[in-house]
């Protein structure tokens, strides 16, 4: 049984707007059994905080190609992407790089 | 391993995530941060000394500013060209000896009346870039696209080169500006005496209510949102031009980044835009003679870009355009990016691939880049790629048109004849003349031939006789040309006429290139 974990997350590049134009939100994932991880995060995201047009933020169980993602302030490539385990206070960062948002 | 019936995708993707290494590939001791593109990741310190010095190694590669001139940066506040803004701050500002020797300006052209945004948004996105210019103390204009409606038609003119100087003199000029040196440091505050008037107009001259009303709609006479898109594409360069000739800039610098530029490489193919690839997607574009657009970001890919703006805090101010929230399918542009963003999440070397191959790309028709403004197109200021022989693609679909539209077939078959034997005796001065008469028949037998709209059949050919095969795609979705602005109908009235008396005092020329 895994704590909650309370993290930061940061939208931007025009992927805000998915979420009321509010860039930056603190939430806190419940505590559930299994420890977190960035798969279940963007889950948890589309439930929870995604206001519209759930198809230009997700795509399968990933991100849209286009949608670069940081863990705290490095590459998700380098972190395992899906894989990462998401920890307290980790700060996830989500940039649209595609033109007009 | 090598079976025949083996499934390597997933084997393959496998292995690459842990030969990623987690230590920077150039200093080997900070942890990485950033991954380039597959196996290249750099910690934070190596990927700010790689991106900065791209930009200056693509600036001292080309040699095409020169030390002093004034260049006039377009920013359109997204992230690539702001990035550009903060390259260009830190490469004059560091005292280093790779110093950039120009004088940046900044131009903002405010879109919002053409996306319906209502004033007090428009005003507050101005404020905001304002708040950022302000902070490079550079000169900024901050322009609203509805000027693009009382453009003179000079504007669609290209001026005499300014600066055709081979290489050699290019080194000259830098060794006689290291000479002077002591009048560097005078250049900066001599900046900041400009700025102070500049910065007074800057702040988002008055638009009338009417000027807003008629930009929406031109932009509403157009159907699709593709045709939307480049129809902007096109008045945008037009401003763009215009405010560099008009506060005296010699060189216009454009943010588009390397994934930008493999998508528009991809959608300019499927636009029919094939001819002007080169100058569309190249390093400089010379088209408008007197001012040189570039793209000195043209190396680094969007993800470089979204990663440099996010760690080193370079503000950027998200700007919603005609294509937010569209879906992938909304126009050939939207579609384009989606294909090739896509491809790229798979194979990391999309995006580098298509782009070398822009820069392989040459036009056949290259030697007539002089040709006079009669033989470009009125839009986009390309050479015409319609004055093309009779058994060409191009005409085939005009044929074809015109046959389709027209009722009376005994009607066309004569016309056609007609038409058929003028073209080889035009088609030594640029063949626009013969083009031109060509469309103006067909307007005539459309109308002849009991078209419902007499009045739309004959504006519309004539214009589109003035342009390039991608721009009368653009035209063709429009519902009426009658919104343009008025100084693409007034250039496209002058250069008619010239066509005509040229026709008129055929006989009498000589056989030469000059009119």
């Amino acid at each position: 049984m895994a704590a909650p974990v309370s993290i930061q997350l940061e939208f931007g590049g025009g992927a805000e707007l998915l979420f009321d134009g509010v860039k930056k939100h603190h939430v806190t994932l419940p505590s559930q059994s299994e420890p977190w991880d960035v798969k279940q995060l963007l889950v948890w995201i589309q439930r929870n905080l995604l206001k519209e047009r759930p198809e230009l933020f997700v795509q399968g169980d990933s991100v849209r190609p286009g949608i670069l993602v940081l863990i705290n302030d490095a590459d998700w490539e380098l972190m395992g992407e899906l894989d990462y385990q998401l920890q307290d206070q980790d700060n996830v960062v989500f940039i649209s790089t595609l033109h007009g948002g | 391993m090598c079976q025949v019936d083996e499934v390597y995708s997933d084997h393959l993707e496998r292995a690459a995530v842990p030969s990623v290494s987690k230590k920077c590939l150039k200093c080997k001791e900070a942890a990485a941060a950033v991954v380039i593109r597959a196996g290249h990741s750099y910690c934070r310190g190596c990927f700010r000394e790689y991106f900065i010095h791209k930009f200056r190694a693509m600036l001292g590669k080309n040699r095409i500013i020169f030390p002093a001139e004034k260049v006039l940066l377009a920013v359109s506040g997204g992230p690539s060209s702001c990035s550009m803004l903060s390259l260009v701050q830190e490469g004059l500002s560091q005292s280093a000896h790779k110093k950039l020797r120009f004088l940046p300006g900044i131009v903002y052209i405010d879109e919002g009346g053409a996306i319906s945004q209502s004033m007090e948004e428009r005003q507050r996105i101005v404020a905001e870039l304002q708040a950022v210019f302000k902070g490079t103390g550079f000169p900024f204009h901050i322009v609203p696209l509805e000027q693009v409606l009382d453009l003179p038609s000079s504007v669609l003119v290209t001026g005499p080169p300014t600066s055709d100087q081979p290489a050699s003199a290019y080194k000259a000029a830098v060794d006689h500006f290291i000479q002077n040196n002591s009048s560097i440091f005078s250049a900066p505050p001599d900046q900041e005496e400009t700025s102070p008037p500049s910065q007074k107009e800057t702040s988002l001259p008055d638009i009338q209510e009417s000027r807003v009303h008629l930009l929406q709609q031109l932009i509403g006479s157009v159907k699709t949102l593709t045709a939307k898109a480049d129809l902007l594409n096109i008045l945008r360069q037009h401003l763009l031009v215009h405010t560099a000739r008009a506060e005296g800039y010699s060189k216009l610098m454009l943010g588009d980044s390397c994934t930008r530029l493999a998508v528009k490489l991809l959608t300019s193919v499927s636009l029919g835009r094939g001819a002007q690839l080169p100058q569309d997607t190249g390093f400089s574009d010379p088209r408008y003679g007197d001012i040189t657009l570039m793209r000195p970001m043209r190396d680094y890919s969007s993800k470089e870009i979204a990663f440099y703006n996010h760690m080193f805090k370079v503000p950027s101010v998200f700007i919603p355009s005609l294509e937010t929230k569209t879906t992938d399918k909304a126009s050939i542009q939207r579609l384009t990016e989606g294909f090739v963003t896509k491809l790229q999440a798979d194979f990391p070397h999309t995006v580098s691939a298509i782009y070398r191959t822009s820069e392989k790309l040459q036009t056949a028709f290259r030697s007539s880049s002089t040709a006079d403004s009669s033989g470009r197109c009125l839009f986009c200021m390309c050479i015409l790629d319609t004055a093309v022989e009779s058994a060409s693609a191009f005409n085939m679909t005009l044929i074809s048109e015109q046959l389709s539209q027209t009722k009376a077939a005994g009607n066309t078959k004569a016309e056609l004849q007609q038409q058929s034997p003028a073209e080889p005796e035009s088609s030594a001065p640029a063949g626009q003349c013969c083009s031109s008469g060509g469309g103006e028949d067909c307007g005539r037998a459309a109308g002849g031939g009991g078209c419902c709209s007499t009045d739309k059949a004959t504006e519309t050919p004539n214009l589109r006789s003035l342009l390039c095969y991608s721009c009368q795609l653009t035209i063709k979705d429009m519902s009426s040309v009658d919104h343009l602005p008025l100084y693409i109908l007034s250039e496209a009235q002058r250069r008619q006429r010239r066509s005509q008396m040229r026709e008129e005092i055929s006989e009498f020329l000589l056989d030469g290139e000059d009119d």
